[in-house]
């Protein structure tokens, strides 16, 4: 028997639910039926006012926080999510999910195709923001949820949230984005196709139908997880950590992996290479690319923010280079010029991007604080217990 | 309520909207919301107060001011208030120019470094004046520059700064008889409506 942190949600496990309304998709493609694959902490009050929905990331997905039968290591966010923690499981009811396209049990590229027997892979449609969000709140309908006590996200999540105020502002009262950007600069786009070019050159891709080959495109993804880490990381980040150490202590004089930051990224590249699907993660960095929230508004982001109900919550890290705090301030001018209700803190952390997953003392403390204030914003049950 | 904040809250109108530079812990904020239906943001870059903000549920913003509010827009507000920060500015000229180009109105105020204690404390001890109300020496003080209200009110003539009100007050934030009659002597903080 294993016990688990008292401030852990403890022993978890996911549910996948299945939709079969159809989808209509930005694409143009619809999604005749699809499934999505499902977490959820706490408890879900009377009048499900309390629920809060946290979107992923580029490669996350719905185990969010608690453990899995067997497991040593919890879910992605279990730094933020637990009985005490920020997001308090003993006040909010929160749901994470896998978003369509993912590898993780949700409808996605290795899906059957039931047009062909075979699995999607590169046909399964492009997916955007958009459509998460739609396919999120047909998630909300199914758990009866009304309106979100909040929504949140960091980095591609954040955008999910920005998106959610955009699309369904009655449908809730908060907005956290973390490490985020209205959109991608030509930097972030041109580090993405890097990433797609090594997944999309490797030989073992067949075109993305490798599944059907028993390949994977190990290289291809092991390389795109390698210059997307380094962007995750700041330059001060990785001199703390790696610095100029060797493993062996001297010069070797040949093309093996000699520095310290040489075999932590292959390392990481590897595990992942053998972890997450190539094609899905295609189609996230298009997804990434394509977020343009304030293109349908005369490409003003205020405009687009005008429409907005909910209060936001904007937090940036100092050394963030991915989505630098330039870019977060760029969504609370927009959200200061349409009159919206917004708090804003700049974190100082070395960690860069990733530094959104690490329990760094300031940042905790003002995701406390605010995530107090969306609690205290609950509606009392009308319902009422007696 | 701090009583400078007591006397400038009479002075913003309901329903207006109220940019709030310095904000320490959001109490001016927080009172305008409840009782004057005010609606505004705080700036403000020290942890602890943004912190003590959000928890109030005011609306803050971390931003150093020094580093400019460019991305405000020209009359955006109708009043920007700057209490007791003037002193810590880079460039407080700048910091004024750039409060009347985004608000209608602006409320500064700020500690009279021509106070007599301040003066007694130079003339005869020949040192930088500490006092309670002004904590810090020389070396570590974020008050890099002081000014007098006749300093003040020099700038805005220069820069054609019109001075819609002014009252001044003790360290205790009291009006009295002799702090009017004498205020450069006096008073002991300054508080400016001002407008172009």
């Amino acid at each position: 028997m294993s016990t688990y942190p008292e401030d852990s949600v403890g022993l978890v496990a996911p549910q996948q639910l299945e939709f079969d309304t159809p989808l209509e998709l930005a694409c143009g493609r619809t999604l005749e039926r699809y499934t999505l694959m499902v977490e959820t902490y706490g408890e879900l009050n009377a009048d499900a006012s309390n629920a809060v929905l946290i979107c992923h990331a580029l490669t996350g997905h719905h185990h969010v926080a608690g453990f899995y039968e067997g497991d040593r290591k919890p879910g992605w966010w279990d730094s933020a999510v637990g009985p005490g923690k920020p997001i308090d499981t003993n006040k909010f009811f929160v749901v994470g999910l896998n978003n369509l396209g993912g590898c993780h049990g949700s409808s996605g590229p290795q899906e059957i195709n039931p047009a062909t027997g075979e699995p999607f892979g590169p046909d399964f449609p492009l997916m955007t923001v958009p459509d998460w969000v739609e396919s999120q709140a047909r998630l909300a309908d199914r758990l009866g949820v009304q309106q979100w006590a909040a929504v949140i996200g960091g980095s591609l999540g954040g955008m999910q949230a920005l998106e959610w105020s955009i699309r369904f502002p009655e449908r809730l009262r908060h907005c956290v984005v973390i490490a985020s950007a209205p959109k991608l600069s030509a930097q972030n786009i041109a580090f993405n196709e890097v990433a797609r070019q090594a997944i999309s050159k490797d030989p073992a891709f067949h075109d993305g139908h490798y599944y059907a080959q028993g390949d994977v495109p190990k290289t291809g993804l092991m390389l795109a997880r390698m210059v997307g880490h380094i962007t995750y990381l700041s330059d001060d980040g990785m001199r703390e950590k790696f610095g100029r150490e060797m493993k062996a202590g001297k010069l070797s004089f040949d093309f093996n992996p000699q520095f310290e930051v040489e075999s932590y990224l292959q390392y990481q590249g590897e595990r992942f290479s053998t972890a997450f699907d190539a094609n899905t993660y295609l189609l996230m960095t298009k997804a990434l690319d394509y977020f343009d929230p304030a293109a349908e508004y005369g490409d003003d982001l205020a405009t687009a923010l005008q429409r907005a109900q909910a209060k936001f919550m904007i937090i940036s890290f100092s050394t963030d280079w991915r989505f630098s705090p330039e870019r977060s301030r760029e969504i609370v001018d927009a959200l200061v010029k349409a009159d919206q209700s917004v708090c804003y803190a700049e974190v100082d952390s070395p960690q860069g991007h990733d530094a959104f997953l690490i329990p760094i003392p300031r940042y905790m403390d003002t995701f406390r604080a605010y995530m107090q204030r969306i609690a205290d914003d609950i509606p009392r049950s009308t319902t009422g217990d007696v | 309520m701090r009583a400078d904040l007591e006397i400038i809250q009479e002075w913003i109108q309901p329903h207006t909207r109220l940019l709030d530079l310095g904000c320490g812990d959001g109490e001016l904020l927080r009172h305008l919301t409840e009782h004057r239906q005010v609606t505004g943001y705080g700036i403000e870059n020290d942890h602890d107060n943004i912190t003590a903000c959000i928890r109030k549920g005011v609306n803050v913003i971390e931003k150093d001011i020094d580093e400019g509010l460019a991305s405000i827009e020209d009359n955006s507000f109708d009043t920007v208030v700057m209490t007791q920060a003037l002193q810590v500015m880079h460039r407080p000229d700048q910091t004024i120019d750039e409060m009347l180009r985004i608000g209608k109105e602006c409320i500064v105020t700020f500690p009279n470094f021509g106070h007599w204690r301040a003066r007694g404390y130079l003339a005869f001890r020949g040192l930088m004046p500490v006092s309670k109300f002004l904590p810090y020496t020389w070396y570590d003080t974020p008050n890099i520059h002081f000014c007098t209200f006749k300093d003040f009110e020099r700038l805005c003539v220069e820069r054609n700064i019109d001075i819609l009100n002014r009252t001044v007050v003790d360290n205790a934030h009291q009006h009295s008889w002799w702090t009017n009659l004498w205020p450069n002597m006096l008073g002991e903080i300054a508080i400016y409506r001002i407008t172009r």
